[in-house]
């Protein structure tokens, strides 16, 4: 079937199959940073927006795309590197496998709730899952961005 | 002691690949494919012991776009072994690509190759197999001498000699003592005896098991491997696929994870048959579950201790037997079971006066074991943790203070740990400072906050080695460009650790340079220079040591072209940095005159390989102290902050240190909490999934705060020792040891649920 | 069944021949009546369930996704999002923050801006918080073709083809807490329980026993005095006496049926603290 959809701002017109699953889609239109690490919806690496709204590309039909906007880590390559760095200062990026959906999934928070305690960063994120990083340096990166901001 | 005015080691810095990880560019085995590779999947028996009577796949080859299906009769039949160690082996020669005799639930009965996934997977459902399925050996106590056999066949080889025979399912046995035991444990007051039991528990890495392989432009295999361990890959495919190792390539490119897992080439296998076959470049990508069920998980261990000690807390004697179950293969089953000995029983030297440990290795019919951050040492750790805490608590004493008097010390010869001297070893310092910044004097009674909820605390000391001593290989090339910066060739293999960057610095220090004038490339057998890789926590100290003398090697060797191209005795020049000088008469030539005169008429390149190996492994140590909220309604356990002291020599980048540890303790408080590894009737473990296997998420957790101690490690680079494994080793006998105070229960098997928690203690009135 | 069932069997995904976005509710019905059709809520259950999908019918483009807020109810569309659920400000204030609490541990943020109230209540999975926490309220269901039943009617019926349009909550005033026992944060539930007082009336409901949530109501008179230590732990013994619990990989009947007491007595004693 035909589908046709906004990608990074740009509009997109693809031929699927009925059970095409958008990661796969995605993945296939070029946007490699989404990743899946899990069948089952537990580990947030494929975190992608469907207008402007995080979800999870591996549990999403591509054809319920029809018509909507979607963005990827790719589209938002300036809005991440506001805030990026300070993770990287932390070493928290380690294996760098979580950290497109990590990210992501922190834009969404960082746009819902621009001044968060770590409480509510945790709450957010927590269908992100990093096996590498133990978490603590990632919070203490969005804290010193969230830092920066305030001087 | 310390080593002082160091410029780049010992200061963090960002990982060199940081912002392109944090961006999301295409840098993994998924994202670097070429297009229209093929498909691989595999076949999985659904049988844990079984052999292949007949497969049919007529009606699977008619799936369009299905370009191959292979099984046990299209295969090399040369045994190996995908454990990645060094030449010979310990492990047994015990696989073939594809087996007609089933070991495991999961294990593969055939290769499908297809063009797209579609159609890979339609055939795997269209292959018909017939099985004679065989009575399995599920349960590892009864494994050794029963009357099945895991690996019957004659051709089973074990290239070192560990005490293995697989006709009693043995893949290795050993005991090793120190002393009178059975006489010093019979002159103590009190003698503490208990069996702990921890499960193959995975290292869960984000990225799945994957590989893609193609031929080179010389027609060459080469492969593309999330992998430690480019060099034993290369290896061991040679063998399983027959073909010589000059006719394979094998790299790695970024890497999301591997804590072990990928120190066994558990995929790379498949593929490159399959493009050994068609020609084509082809790709398998491990699904979560297969990651779960067919993986390389931690050897579940089955460990008593028997420990003696005197009334007034002087442990003197430790008697440790283990029993480890390697699966259905025997990856690492010979070396992981000697740490929980060899790395448990040093911790306490200082008072030591005999010590015996011995153990048994055995074959079932479950998922393969392998390598996990910690090797066997986490699993003994926990039960001699476990011990020397009910110790203590049995004794009444403070089981800190109960450590101070026992506890290895700088200078001490551990004769537990192959003779070797505690040259460096701030572990007294650990315990020190982990007292006071976790407040332990006031956090360690229980504190009752009312409807049955209790606050307290739980500790444990931890140790590691820092490679394979006698064995491991580390080497490092540095070469000067000519705008005077270096690049960094290794063969050690950076899956997140940031080891690529930590090496960095060390040229930089070395050269007398800025951490952006040191470019790094790592792994590739064709390009590398030899390094067995990236396990045993052996990066920084083996490989580090080797950058170091790498660099030694290369500032002699500008300074022998200064002195030429100054026409003077290369004695007298010095490197400076960014030039080398004439100390006689303080003429200086730049590093890029030097640099282009290596390529003018020049028979020396401006570039140095050394390598480096080590006759000792010194151990890091650590401290970890935790303090939970334990619901005596529920059971449920709240971790509310981990704290830990790490003596880990000096840490090369802090930051980075930090975060290996932080991110150790989080799996290790999986590991200790949630983390379960259960098994239905065919011996196929329940939590194959990230629905049912539960590692923590950021709310399970706490607050996490780590600190170093440090020592000065003589034979390490700029005194660094480990980091890498060691970090995974305190949570579980920390948090046993909290929730006994809570509770007054011990909980001697991992995990401890909520459940286990609340049926061990009485229902209130 | 999704996987949280799963004894190791290898998990596959379902697949589907064709995808149609129904104009209408009638024509939703209609394809929907055909056994190898499916109807498509949040997706991420039922993209695990191992079974060959003939027609997926996207109930996307029916209006069904918003919450409607009047003097006497609630009503709330199929295709609403826990996420929705959860930040819904009137919703939350009349259920005292208890529908957030019923959500929030549900895997993450992103699975619950797909996850929708419709899927999980009309699948009656037994470890269902949703169902469990709606089952403490007034709440009705509105079905297209059989029209409108209480929830604590349709829970009891196994699932049909008939369409879940939206649930319907009256505004009753009432006092509600929620809890449930995780492993894990972000885990299946090993028990959930839902305490309420809507008018007059307590309810205990207790899910993930681990079969379907059940309401416990104050049969004996327990609570009749109002809420005290002794009659809250009263009528959470007399809960786990009456609750039929099972043992599944989360946990045995036996640990089930303490929790249930525990759960139980701590939600009316949170109750009895509100204002």
């Amino acid at each position: 079937m035909e589908l046709n959809f906004t990608l990074n701002g740009k509009p997109v017109a693809a031929q699927i199959a009925p059970d095409t699953l958008l990661i796969d889609l995605v993945r296939s239109l070029g946007c490699a940073s989404v990743k899946r690490g899990c069948d089952t919806a537990n580990c947030g690496l494929c975190t992608l927006f469907l207008d402007d709204k995080p979800v999870l590309s591996c549990s999403l039909l591509a054809a319920r795309v029809e018509g909507r906007t979607v963005t990827t880590l790719e589209g938002l390559q300036e809005e991440a590197a506001e805030f990026v760095g300070f993770i990287a200062d932390q070493g928290a990026d380690q294996c760098g496998f979580c950290n497109p959906g990590f990210v992501m999934n922190t834009i969404a928070l960082l746009r819902e709730n621009p001044d968060p305690t770590d409480d509510e960063i945790r709450a957010f994120l927590a269908g992100n899952l990093c096996r590498c990083s133990g978490y603590e340096g990632q919070l203490r990166g969005i804290r010193a961005f969230l830092d920066s901001r305030k001087k | 002691m310390e080593q002082k005015n160091l410029k780049v080691v010992g200061h963090s810095y960002r990982k060199k690949d940081a912002l392109q990880l944090l961006l999301g560019k295409p840098l993994y085995v998924q994202d670097l494919a070429p297009a229209g590779a093929l498909v691989v999947k595999l076949l999985r028996s659904p049988h844990p012991h079984a052999l292949v009577e007949e497969v049919n796949k007529t009606a699977a080859l008619k799936v369009p776009g299905v370009v191959g299906i292979y099984t046990w009769e299209d295969v090399p039949k040369t045994r190996f072994a995908i454990a990645g160690q060094t030449y010979p082996e310990p492990s047994p020669y015990d696989r073939l690509i594809l087996d007609r005799h089933i070991r495991f639930s999961g294990d593969p009965v055939a290769i499908v190759a297809a063009e797209d996934e579609k159609a890979a997977n339609k055939a795997l459902k269209l292959i018909k197999v017939k099985y004679q399925v065989l009575e399995p050996v599920l349960d590892y106590r009864t494994a050794k001498d029963n009357p099945v056999l895991v690996h019957p066949e004659e051709d089973w080889f074990p290239p070192c000699q560990v005490g293995g025979d697989n006709k009693r399912n043995l893949v290795a046995s050993e005991t090793d003592s120190h002393g009178d035991v059975d006489k010093v444990m019979a002159d103590c007051d009190i003698v503490i005896e208990h069996t702990y039991h921890t499960k193959a528990v995975q290292q869960a890495m984000m990225e799945t098991f994957r590989t893609y392989t193609d031929l080179d432009r010389y027609g060459r295999l080469h492969v593309v491997s999330s992998t430690q361990i480019v060099f034993h890959v290369r290896r061991i495919l040679s063998r399983a696929l027959g073909i010589p190792k000059s006719r394979i390539r094998v790299e790695k490119p970024r890497i999301g994870g591997g804590f072990g897992a990928k120190q066994t080439a558990v995929s790379e296998v498949y593929p490159a048959f399959v493009t050994l076959k068609t020609g084509r470049p082809a790709q398998i990508i491990y699904t979560r579950e297969e990651c779960q069920i067919a993986g390389s998980p931690r050897h579940e261990m089955e460990i008593r201790v028997k420990l003696g000690a005197s009334k007034d807390g002087k442990i003197r004697a430790l008697d440790l037997y283990t029993l480890s179950n390697t699966g259905a293969y025997g990856e690492h089953g010979p070396t992981t079971v000697g740490l929980s000995g060899h790395k448990s029983i040093p911790l306490y030297t200082g008072s030591l006066e005999a010590h015996r440990f011995s153990y048994d290795v055995v074959y079932t019919n479950l998922q393969a074991a392998g390598a996990y951050r910690g090797y066997g040492a986490t699993q003994g750790i926990f039960a001699l943790e476990s011990a020397v805490n009910e110790l203590a608590e049995r004794l009444g004493m403070d089981p800190t203070r109960l450590r101070d008097q026992n506890m290895v010390r700088e200078g001490m010869v551990m004769d537990a740990y192959y003779g070797e001297t505690a040259n460096a070893c701030a572990l007294d310092r650990c315990m020190e400072h982990c007292r006071q910044i976790f407040d332990w004097e006031n956090r360690y009674p229980v504190r009752d906050l009312g409807d049955g909820r209790v606050r307290c605390a739980g500790v444990a000391m931890a140790m590691q080695g820092s490679c394979i001593s006698n064995l491991d290989v580390g080497s490092a090339t540095v070469k000067l460009g000519e705008d005077g910066t270096y690049n960094l060739i290794i063969g050690a293999a950076d899956m997140g650790t940031g080891c690529d960057t930590i090496l960095a610095q060390m040229v930089a220090e070395c050269m007398d340079c800025s951490l952006e004038e040191v470019s790094v490339f790592g792994a590739d057998t064709d390009v590398s220079p030899y390094d067995s890789g990236s396990y045993a926590s052996s990066t920084t100290y083996i490989t580090g040591k080797a950058v170091e003398k790498a660099c030694a090697k290369l500032k002699e060797e500008l300074c022998q072209m200064a002195g030429e191209m100054l026409d003077c005795d290369p004695a007298l020049m010095v490197f400076e940095g960014k030039q080398v000088r004439n100390t006689a008469d303080g003429r200086t030539v730049s590093l890029q005159d030097i640099a282009y005169k290596a390529q003018l008429f020049s028979t020396h390149s401006a570039m140095a390989t050394a390598t480096h190996t080590s006759p000792v492994s010194p151990p890091p140590y650590m401290v970890g102290m935790v303090e939970i909220e334990l619901d005596k309604r529920t059971g449920s356990v709240k971790v509310l902050d981990y704290m830990a002291v790490v003596d880990c020599g000096i840490p090369v980048n802090p930051a980075l240190a930090r975060v290996q540890t932080e991110g150790g303790l989080v799996q290790g408080i999986g590991m200790a909490l949630t983390e379960d590894v259960t098994y239905n009737a065919q011996g196929r473990p329940i939590e194959n999934s990230f629905m049912q296997y539960k590692v923590p998420t950021r709310l399970d957790m706490g607050k996490l705060r780590v600190e170093f101690e440090h020592s000065c490690e003589p034979t390490g680079p700029f005194g660094a020792k480990s980091i890498g494994e060691i970090v995974i080793n305190t949570p579980s006998p920390a948090l046993a040891h909290a929730i006994y105070r809570a509770t007054g229960v011990w909980h001697r098997e991992l995990p401890i649920t909520p459940e286990k928690i609340l049926m061990s203690m009485p229902e209130e009135e | 069944m999704p996987s949280h069932h799963n004894k190791g069997e290898p998990l596959l995904m379902m697949t589907i021949q064709k995808y149609v976005r129904p104009a209408s509710l009638e024509e939703a019905y209609t394809l929907n009546q055909v056994r190898a059709n499916r109807l498509v809520g949040g997706m991420v259950w039922m993209k695990m369930s191992n079974r060959a999908v003939n027609t997926a019918i996207d109930l996307s483009g029916l209006g069904l996704d918003t919450i409607e807020e009047n003097d006497r109810e609630f009503r709330i569309g199929a295709m609403v999002t826990l996420r929705q659920l959860e930040q819904h400000p009137g919703f939350n204030a009349y259920t005292r923050g208890a529908a957030a609490a019923s959500v929030q541990d549900i895997v993450g943020v992103q699975f619950r801006n797909l996850a929708t109230v419709g899927g999980s209540i009309f699948s009656r999975f037994g470890f269902s918080d949703l169902l469990t926490f709606f089952l403490s309220l007034d709440c009705r269901v509105e079905l297209y073709k059989a029209g409108t039943v209480s929830l604590e009617e349709f829970a009891k019926a196994q699932p049909d083809r008939d369409i879940l349009v939206r649930l319907v909550v009256k505004k009753i005033p009432g006092r509600f807490s929620y809890s449930a026992m995780r492993i894990a944060r972000t885990d299946f539930p090993v028990l959930t329980c839902a305490v309420s007082r809507v008018g007059d009336e307590y309810r205990a409901v207790i899910g993930a026993r681990p079969g379907r949530a059940m309401v416990v109501r104050d049969e004996e008179g327990l609570l009749a005095g109002g809420i005290t230590p002794e009659s809250a732990a009263a009528f959470g013994k007399y809960a786990a006496r009456v609750v039929p619990t099972g043992s599944n990989s989360r946990g045995s009947a036996a640990y089930r049926t303490r929790l249930v007491s525990t759960l139980t007595r701590r939600g009316l004693e949170q109750l009895g603290r509100m204002k």
